[in-house]
């Protein structure tokens, strides 16, 4: 029984169909649970969560993963993939937490003071999201302080700017010299990305790596996740 | 069941009403006086019975001068079918055109008599060998008719092409001006089944040709009711003459009731005024006397309003098809040929370019686009052609290929009614009440159901350019795919019933 739902549930994040009602590639799950129900209903049946996540929602996207490569996915299915993941990955913090089972880390984004375009930050906030990473989306034209504060108060390991801008990237190295100051900075992974900036300019801010689009933002994730393992 | 073709449902248009009346009325003035000169005497003769005045011309070559009365016009153009059904070997290859309707189809041509081929040499940079690049470089040869063959396997496979216009002048050793017409037929109709048309290059040859289409239909009626194959004529020489060996075709083809486009191609400056209106008045007049002509030879055959205008180039005289005005003639045409409600045969993407590259590209889309807008119904696009139609390129037919599905795609009719703007609204409220805002999620039915053009299908990885290359590929691709030959037992007939074909060409006998 447990086999047929991680199955399903592997089959749903393929098709990126994150609830019931939600359309996948092809009709053929039309009706059927998501991976929203799929989920709540392997935990009700006692799937251990570590089985649900690597055996579903991983395996489903590494299928995601080599459709987008082989140029048979976009960018819409990977997303809506990682959105279904995403919400699976809701459902299971209060099991995962119980279980002492750690994300694979915690990584804050937000667009810099003065900015307010998102469309960039939020694909990468959900790819991240569903790549396993536990996401907080500060929002948008945030300003310094309240990214040092978020990362004095809550610890997490990777931070991401984002600016469009040309007038507004220099911000970030306004927050990269805050959190300096303030003696965090060693704390925290700092990633920038945005069509204005470039890898020379991270390396001017003092940043630690920049990422060309949301797809960048989760292998270098990946890339510091298995250096320290 | 007949190909999709591209529905224009709003053609662009050039010319205003009273503009298109001005011009069928010069055009009605032209054919009265002047008039016309016909070398042909069965034209004369057939004028002459419905009321044209002739008068004999003196000279070397025996000619007429020849009024034709706007009564008459009037009268020979009442026959004309609006709808012409233009058959193929495999009947969902047909082809449904209406002189009323823009409903665009995409067709080859012309014959040219070079065949480009080409090979990617790799070069290496001088001081860093780890930098290589490769180049293409275009050889051209005299075309043969293994190249015909080749070509019209590619065109059966290319999605865009609705049907096959011979392409290649076939200038083997063997081939002969007795042998040609059977050899070219028998080529394209054995590597393609989509209709043909091609032109006649001995009228002695047209019984031989029309009973191996017989053969393949399955019959005299089975032709009739499906012409699998059809014919284009140049019977007009601008200004105004009718000469003598085509019109001598034209008249017997449309004696036998298959389908025929009568085309003209004045070009602006020289056999033709430069002016826009002048042009179009007389080739207006000049079509307009061969479809008479055609209707008093056999009331009702089917025939298209050809039209083929261009502008000569100053720097040499000789053909400009790569001139904006070229386009607006043939797009004034195509407006003239709805006028009357005949379906028109139509002319763009043909380049002054010799080799594929950035001026073939830029030449024949601008011509495609603005043309394909226009709504003829047969669009004789100059697949792979270059050099004002002398040279054919393989590679540059798979190009255009790609680029007709973006102009297929551009000229979709928007879909714009209560039920998707309620639907729109809907959606609209919906994302924007998320945190996120993003309307991707909505992107994915409408991406699985064909709404969303593709990427273009040769862009290359990383920042270098590589079309030619990845075109090529799809190129051999494409040759290397099987075509459905004429089956063993009517090929056997045709080799048979048929004289002159090149036992060569027989795939059962060379085992291919």
């Amino acid at each position: 029984m447990s086999k047929d739902i991680i199955a399903a549930l592997k089959e749903n994040v393929i098709q990126g169909r994150k609830t019931k009602d939600d359309v996948g590639i092809d009709d053929s799950l039309a009706d059927k649970p998501g991976v929203v129900e799929l989920t709540q209903q392997a935990l009700d049946d006692k799937v251990a969560p570590q089985e649900i996540i690597t055996e579903g929602l991983t395996a489903g996207m590494e299928v995601v993963g080599e459709k987008f490569s082989n140029k048979e996915y976009f960018i819409p299915d990977m997303l809506a993939s990682a959105e279904a993941v995403g919400a699976a990955m809701d459902i299971l913090k209060p099991a995962l937490e119980s279980a002492k089972v750690e994300t694979k880390g915690k990584f804050a984004i937000a667009t810099v003071k003065g900015d307010i375009h998102d469309i960039g930050k939020n694909i990468v906030a959900i790819l991240l999201k569903g790549a396993g990473y536990e996401v907080h989306d500060l929002g948008i034209d945030v300003p310094e302080d309240t990214v040092v504060d978020f990362v004095k108060n809550e610890k997490p390991q990777y931070l991401g700017l984002s600016a469009l801008l040309t007038t507004t990237m220099t911000e970030m190295g306004v927050v990269i010299k805050a959190l300096d100051e303030s003696k965090v900075r060693g704390n925290v992974k700092v990633l920038i990305g945005g069509a204005a900036v470039s890898d020379e300019f991270a390396r001017e801010i003092g940043a630690d790596a920049y990422c060309a689009d949301a797809f960048a933002a989760v292998k270098v994730l990946d890339s510091y996740q298995q250096a320290k393992s | 069941m007949a190909r999709e073709g591209i529905h224009v449902e709003r053609p662009y248009e050039r010319l205003n009403k009273d503009q298109v009346e001005l011009i069928h009325q010069a055009s009605m003035e032209i054919l009265q006086d002047p008039g016309l000169i016909s070398f042909n005497e069965e034209a004369v003769n057939i004028f002459h019975s419905h009321g044209a005045e002739v008068e004999s011309l003196g000279g070397d070559h025996r000619s007429w001068h020849v009024k034709l009365p706007e009564q008459l016009m009037t009268s020979a153009l009442k026959s004309v079918p609006k709808t012409v059904t233009l058959g193929a070997r495999n009947p969902d290859n047909s082809l449904v055109m209406n002189g009323d309707q823009p409903k665009v189809y995409l067709i080859t041509g012309s014959e040219t008599n070079i065949w480009l081929d080409v090979e990617f040499p790799e070069y290496v940079h001088k001081s860093d060998s780890s930098k290589k690049i490769r180049v293409p470089e275009f050889k051209p040869r005299r075309g043969m008719v293994e190249d015909l063959c080749q070509s019209a396997r590619v065109c059966e496979h290319l999605e865009m092409v609705d049907g096959f216009i011979r392409n290649v002048n076939i200038q083997d050793r063997d081939i002969t001006p007795e042998n040609k017409d059977v050899n070219k037929f028998f080529a394209s109709l054995n590597n393609n089944t989509k209709h043909f048309m091609s032109g006649l290059t001995s009228l002695d040859q047209l019984d031989n040709v029309v009973r191996m289409a017989e053969l393949i239909a399955g019959g005299k009626k089975q032709l009739a009711d499906n012409p699998i194959i059809s014919f284009i004529t140049c019977l007009v020489k601008s200004p105004l003459q009718f000469v003598d060996d085509t019109t001598s075709t034209f008249i017997e083809i449309c004696r036998r009731g298959l389908p025929v486009a009568v085309s003209s191609s004045p070009q602006a400056g020289t056999t033709a005024p430069i002016k826009e209106a002048g042009i179009m008045a007389q080739i207006n007049a000049e079509v307009l006397a061969g479809i008479a002509l055609g209707q008093l030879v056999k009331p009702g055959v089917p025939l298209l309003y050809g039209s083929v205008p261009v502008r000569a180039r100053m720097d040499t005289l000789s053909d400009s098809y790569g001139a904006v005005e070229t386009s607006q003639y043939n797009i004034d045409c195509v407006q003239m040929a709805r006028f009357y409600g005949i379906p028109n045969y139509s002319t763009s993407g043909v380049c002054d370019s010799k080799i594929p590259g950035q001026q073939s590209s830029i030449e024949r889309l601008f011509s495609d686009i603005v043309v394909a807008m226009s709504g003829p119904q047969y669009l004789h696009c100059a697949f792979g052609l270059l050099e004002c139609n002398s040279v054919f390129s393989l590679l540059q037919a798979v190009l255009d290929d790609a680029h007709f599905k973006m102009i297929k795609h551009f000229l979709k009719q928007p879909r714009v009614d209560q039920t998707e703007i309620e639907s729109v609204l809907k959606q609209i409220r919906s994302v924007v009440d998320t945190p996120q805002k993003l309307y991707i999620s909505h992107i994915r039915p409408v991406l699985r159901s064909g709404e969303i053009s593709g990427l273009y299908p040769f862009e290359g990885s990383g920042e270098t350019d590589q079309v030619f290359e990845l075109a090529f590929d799809r190129m051999e691709e494409l040759l290397a795919k099987p075509v459905q030959h004429i089956d063993e037992e009517t090929t056997a007939r045709i080799f048979a019933e048929v004289p002159g074909i090149l036992p060569r060409l027989n795939v059962y006998e060379r085992g291919s």
